[in-house]
């Protein structure tokens, strides 16, 4: 009887643990969301998302980010892009073309293990080294290649668990179809299409977030970026001088900076989740 | 009741004389990760019968199945020696072009596996990937094969409809018409009824009897009672080697062998 009571005590403990942990996330994110509501919404004007900085906006005059929005978007779109494009292509190889199991793969799977721990602020560095040994100035090519760098481990690692969720009777029935590896490597697409635009949200979200990648290769400027080596403002670190600032205005707009941020990221969430859905319909 | 030969290796060769072999297994060895897992195959598969392979778990059956369509290749540390030939060709010879040789052999696995598309696509797949671009010569494979498993009644108002939402029996008959589809010689089933119900079991047993006409058919499976219905040859394995190879009836009713009457009579499994 007494074990029968310990073990539904040890439920009820897991059961609370679980449902605190529960609490806490949903909780800090609507603390997040809630806090920038609050101290940004006021400063969130229509300037802010049409206009780039006019002369005096870093000290409370007119103007609006639209220079690092945009600037943003085209950072984390090009690179996102550029890694679902590299990342791919290596989640095949390694799991259609190489044995399963082979040295290569896993040495491979290893590689982007270690990649995906690296800080953002050390490619940062390496491209900055890089970027000043050929002459190159911090521009949106020299972001471009920094976060691309940093995102293909992510997609590679997100898209290869993906990968492993499926049973290899998939492959045995292409192949025994007569199917060439690549015939196969189709079907495989097809089958993980909807995760497929998860791992290139979580690329994105990464992306589009990162300070330290772009801080030393991006540069900042006032005007909205035409030509791939201009120097290109970003949103995350628009908010970080915005926030340095001693005057109140400034310090609210950059408030109003992350809400626009958070939006774009929930945007780009429901976009996915809505396109997702639309690809389960042939799902096994 | 039965004529007892006075050995076995006489019986077995009595049968090869008898018999047009579609499929010849000459000395076969398969190593996994150092582990000896076919011992020494030497086998002579029949045209047109259902040859049904017979042993306890492990004993190699499955592995002695991919051997005959190379799916073994993909995995590592894989070795295979020796020969196996269809139609007298090599499959594991240096000129043999493997995606032609998976081809010639349509696999039904232990659980059906519908492809991520619609029912039509599922069966147009094979002939799509091998050449075939005309919609009306697809549309009549699809109509073919499905009629061929049975299935074209119960799917013809909804060829568009996911393959995934057909019950688990319909699934495995549009396996067999999807691998059908392909126009292969050989039929390998791997414990294919061991994830349905008794009906659709029969179903699919009553389909591969008819097919045996048109096709070579080679079963794994782990249910004697399903080997006696089905079968015209059993291929006793055990620990990887042949015990004893014959007519289903000899090898059920009269087995020569001691462990292949231990295993017959219910004592290994």
């Amino acid at each position: 009887m007494s074990n029968i009571n310990r073990r539904l005590r040890k439920e009820r403990i897991a059961k609370i643990l679980m449902q605190a942990s529960g609490i806490i996330i949903t909780g800090s994110l609507f603390f997040i969301i809630g806090t920038i509501l609050y101290k940004g919404l006021p400063y969130l004007s229509l300037d802010m998302i049409t206009k780039t900085p006019q002369g005096g906006f870093y000290i409370g005059k007119e103007g609006g980010i639209l220079n690092a929005i945009l600037g943003s978007l085209y950072l984390a779109g090009l690179s996102t892009f550029l890694a679902t494009l590299i990342g791919i292509p290596i989640c095949l190889y390694l799991n259609i073309y190489s044995k399963k199991g082979s040295r290569i793969s896993r040495f491979s799977k290893l590689v982007f293990d270690v990649l995906f721990g690296i800080p953002s602020i050390v490619y940062g560095a390496i491209a900055f080294s890089i970027m000043v040994w050929l002459g190159v100035r911090a521009s949106l090519i020299g972001g471009v290649i920094t976060i691309t760098l940093l995102t293909i481990p992510i997609v590679v690692r997100t898209i290869d668990e993906l990968i492993q969720t499926i049973p290899t009777d998939l492959n045995h029935v292409t192949t025994s179809l007569g199917a060439t590896r690549w015939e196969s490597a189709k079907v495989l697409l097809t089958y993980i299409k909807p995760g497929l635009f998860t791992a290139i949200l979580l690329a994105f979200g990464r992306a589009i977030g990162d300070v330290a990648g772009v801080l030393l290769t991006t540069g900042f400027s006032d005007n909205i970026p035409v030509y791939l080596d201009e120097p290109t403002a970003t949103l995350p670190l628009a908010i970080f001088f915005q926030l340095s600032s001693p005057i109140p205005e400034v310090q609210g707009r950059a408030y109003a900076s992350a809400l626009i941020l958070t939006f774009i990221i929930l945007f780009i969430v429901i976009c996915t989740q809505y396109l997702a859905s639309r690809q389960k319909k042939h799902k096994v | 009741m039965y004529a007892i030969p006075s050995i076995e290796t006489e019986k077995t060769q009595s049968i090869i004389h008898q018999v047009n072999p579609h499929i010849q297994i000459k000395d076969l060895n398969v190593y996994v990760e150092d582990q000896h897992i076919l011992k020494n195959i030497n086998l002579e598969i029949p045209n047109n019968c259902i040859t049904s392979i017979i042993g306890p778990s492990g004993c190699g059956k499955t592995t002695l199945l991919k051997t005959l369509n190379r799916l073994l290749d993909d995995s590592t540390e894989v070795k295979v020696t020796g020969s196996v030939l269809v139609n007298g060709e090599d499959i594991y010879g240096p000129d043999a072009e493997v995606t032609h040789i998976r081809k010639k052999m349509g696999l039904l696995s232990q659980k059906p596996f519908p492809l991520p598309m619609s029912i039509f696509d599922n069966i147009a797949y094979g002939p799509k990937i091998h050449g075939n671009r005309d919609k009306k010569s697809l549309q009549a494979i699809v109509e073919r094969q499905l009629k061929n498993v049975g299935l074209w009644e119960e799917v013809k108002d909804r060829l568009d409809s996911s393959a995934s939402k057909l019950s688990i029996g319909q699934q495995q008959r549009l396996c067999l018409a999807r691998g059908l589809a392909v126009e292969p010689e050989i039929i390998l089933g791997d414990e294919s009824t061991s994830a349905l119900d008794p009906i659709s079991t029969q179903v699919i047993e009553n389909l591969l009897i008819q097919l045996k006409q048109d096709y070579t058919i080679v079963l794994v499976t782990h249910i004697l009672r399903q080997a006696r219905r089905v079968s015209d040859y059993i291929l006793f394995l055990y620990n990887g080697e042949v015990v004893e190879f014959g007519r289903s009836e000899d090898i059920l009713l009269n087995p020569q062998n001691e462990i292949t009457q231990q295993y017959v009579k219910g004592f290994i499994s």
